[in-house]
């Protein structure tokens, strides 16, 4: 007999995993991934472009398989597990990506946006509780905002009718300690579920994230092999081991977990997600850990050292989705260098 | 002269910023400021510069009709919807402030000339006052145009709940609108709101993906018409490009407010209500027929 799920676990691999690819997972690595991600009864499955539905883009990248294909691919290998998507109001709308994506099957839709917008999320998350899905409210780069505030926002998308909401630890720069105390006071705010997502720029994925559900937390996301932007996500697998020799229960079968992320090495990645020097300084001047490949490219087209374009990035609080302003900060760092400063 | 009769309806940021600048018009007077509630930020400030005010929206503009020439709608695309066929009935030009894209697509530093024709002129969106030329400088420079993107990042701040509410139409009418005016096959728009203090002046990035990129001869077409749009919007500059970087056209612009309502950061606010005093005042020269 099956004991209750006490963790629910979002696997975010062939979504957060796109940015460490420049977006180029293909139909087949979609598919194979789905069915050995069903096997192991993760319970939902994310999948699409780094920044979710409607991002593929000049700004963030072109995506290779759209998100069509994707996500039907992606139903058609997922019997049991649910199909997630990751929607960002001002990338993607209700007309043109949000209905499509309804009829290509999706069950569960995570409608982000950075810590201090949650309004901007609220005609998409009414839009589709009135179509019966599942609806979680994300909050990005929540270590930009302490906790009153944060759960300010949490509030709103939970009157807009989210069924949880989702902070994440986008830049990968929390401790432990900050976790806990944010979501302590989200659970003291709110009367629905609260989950976490981390990067592992500081090497503290995992640790975080027992931090949460230790919290009180019950939605975790992690990705097989950590295959995910920057320094990649929570270890999924790792996630899962330490979560069931801690007494928790996800309904996920290890051994086939394990099967999957092998898989995940051997067919998605392309390099195994480490943290690599810039990761660490991206994680501490807080920066998105989907612009690392981004300033990596122009580190080399301008003749700049990344590090300083991620610390100015830090400086000037960029957030998600603002990849072009990683082009003027560079331009200028080379302007700069060239006069001599 | 003053006397070119205007109403601002919408009491938000946007119609309390436009509210200033039609006062500082030469040719414009405003004769109501016309809202739902008496007790918004807005309607505090009109009166407090003497406008006459109405909390009655559209009722007061249909009992008013005769002592109005033009009306800026500065209120919501869905609300626009509704007042675009009474407004018309009327007999009143209409300038829409909202991404209701009822009105003809009106960018002054483009198609201000053919623009006068119009009785109702949709001022796109602030994205696409920005970008929108550029687009057409690019279209004017290429045959071909697979793609091409605007991406704009505002201030929190300067996003007042009707522009949040209408972010799809904002996404939608912005795409159109690049489309309409470079022939691009395809567009895309991204809004991005940031909340980093002090506040980030408004900014929008133009990629495009064409054949056989020619940046001079863009740079040629594109200087113009910056400076054209420099003179209805002070604040307007490139401050990156035309470059060609990872494959892509990419130009940069930023608008830096003249600081009327919101502090100088809202440039979005900015660029859209000078570029619909500039027809305002164009109308205004042609008299009131």
């Amino acid at each position: 007999m099956s004991k209750a799920v006490n963790v629910l676990i979002s696997d975010p691999t062939l979504r957060d995993g796109n940015h460490a690819v420049s977006h180029q997972l293909t139909r087949e690595q979609i598919a194979t991934y789905c069915r050995a991600a069903d096997k192991a009864g993760i319970p939902i499955v994310e999948v699409g472009h780094g920044n979710g539905l409607g991002a593929s883009s000049l700004q963030v990248g072109l995506a290779r398989t759209d998100d069509e294909t994707a996500l039907r691919t992606a139903r058609e290998n997922l019997p049991n597990s649910k199909l997630g998507i990751h929607v960002i109001p001002g990338f993607a709308t209700i007309e043109r990506d949000l209905k499509r994506a309804m009829d290509y099957g999706v069950d569960v839709v995570r409608v982000a946006s950075h810590c201090t917008e949650a309004d901007l999320t609220e005609r998409h998350i009414r839009f589709c509780r009135a179509n019966g899905k599942t609806v979680f409210g994300v909050l990005m780069m929540s270590h930009m905002i302490g906790k009153d505030m944060l759960a300010e926002e949490a509030r709103k998308m939970e009157n807009y009718g989210a069924e949880a909401v989702v902070i994440m630890d986008s830049a990968g720069n929390y401790l432990p300690s900050d976790v806990k105390e944010r979501i302590d006071h989200l659970l003291e705010t709110l009367s629905i579920p609260v989950g976490f997502h981390a990067h592992n720029n500081l090497g503290m994925a995992v640790a975080n994230s027992i931090t949460a559900v230790e919290a009180g937390a019950t939605i975790l996301d992690g990705s097989a092999r950590g295959f995910g932007a920057g320094a990649g996500n929570t270890q999924l697998e790792v996630l899962v081991a330490v979560l069931h020799r801690m007494g928790f229960e996800t309904g996920i079968d290890l051994y086939r977990m394990l099967d999957a992320a092998d898989l995940a090495e051997g067919e998605l990645l392309k390099e195994h997600p480490r943290i690599s020097s810039i990761s660490v300084v991206s994680g501490l001047a807080g920066v998105f850990s989907g612009f690392s490949k981004h300033v990596q490219r122009l580190a080399q087209e301008f003749d700049l050292d990344p590090r300083d374009i991620f610390f100015e990035l830090g400086r000037r609080r960029i957030v998600a989705g603002q990849e072009d302003l990683i082009i003027e900060v560079s331009s200028e760092l080379a302007a700069q260098k060239k006069a001599g400063l | 002269m003053k006397n070119y009769r205007v109403a601002i309806l919408g009491s938000g940021n946007i119609g309390t910023d436009l509210l200033v600048k039609a006062l500082r018009s030469e040719s414009l007077a405003c004769v109501a400021f016309v809202g739902r509630s008496y007790t918004s930020p807005g309607m505090a400030k009109a009166r407090a510069l003497g406008v006459t005010c109405s909390d009655r929206s559209i009722a007061y503009i249909e009992e008013h009709a005769q002592e109005i020439d033009l009306v800026f709608d500065a209120t919501s695309a869905k609300d626009h919807a509704v007042h675009a066929p009474i407004l018309k009935a009327l007999g009143l030009r209409v300038i829409d402030l909202t991404p209701a894209k009822i009105g003809s697509i009106c960018i002054p530093a483009v198609n201000q000339d053919s623009s006068l024709g119009s009785d109702n002129l949709n001022m796109v969106t602030c994205g696409g006052q920005a970008s929108i030329p550029v687009a057409y400088a690019i279209g004017k420079t290429h045959s071909e145009i697979d793609y091409l993107e605007v991406v704009s990042s505002i201030a929190s701040k300067s996003a007042g709940p009707a522009t949040r509410i209408n972010l799809d139409e904002y996404i939608d009418t912005t795409e159109k609108g690049i489309q309409a005016f470079s022939g691009a096959k395809h567009t895309k728009a991204i809004l991005i709101l940031n909340p980093a203090v002090p506040c980030i002046d408004m900014q929008t990035t133009i990629f495009a993906a064409v054949r056989n990129p020619d940046l001079d001869a863009l740079k040629s077409v594109l200087d113009p018409i910056v400076a054209k749009i420099r003179s209805y919007v002070p604040g307007y500059r490139v401050i990156v490009g035309p470059i060609l970087e990872n494959g892509r056209i990419v130009v940069m612009v930023r608008v830096r407010g003249r600081g009327d309502y919101l502090p100088e950061y809202a440039g979005n606010l900015d660029i859209i209500n000078c570029a619909a005093i500039a027809m305002a005042e164009e109308f205004a020269k042609e008299g009131r027929a």
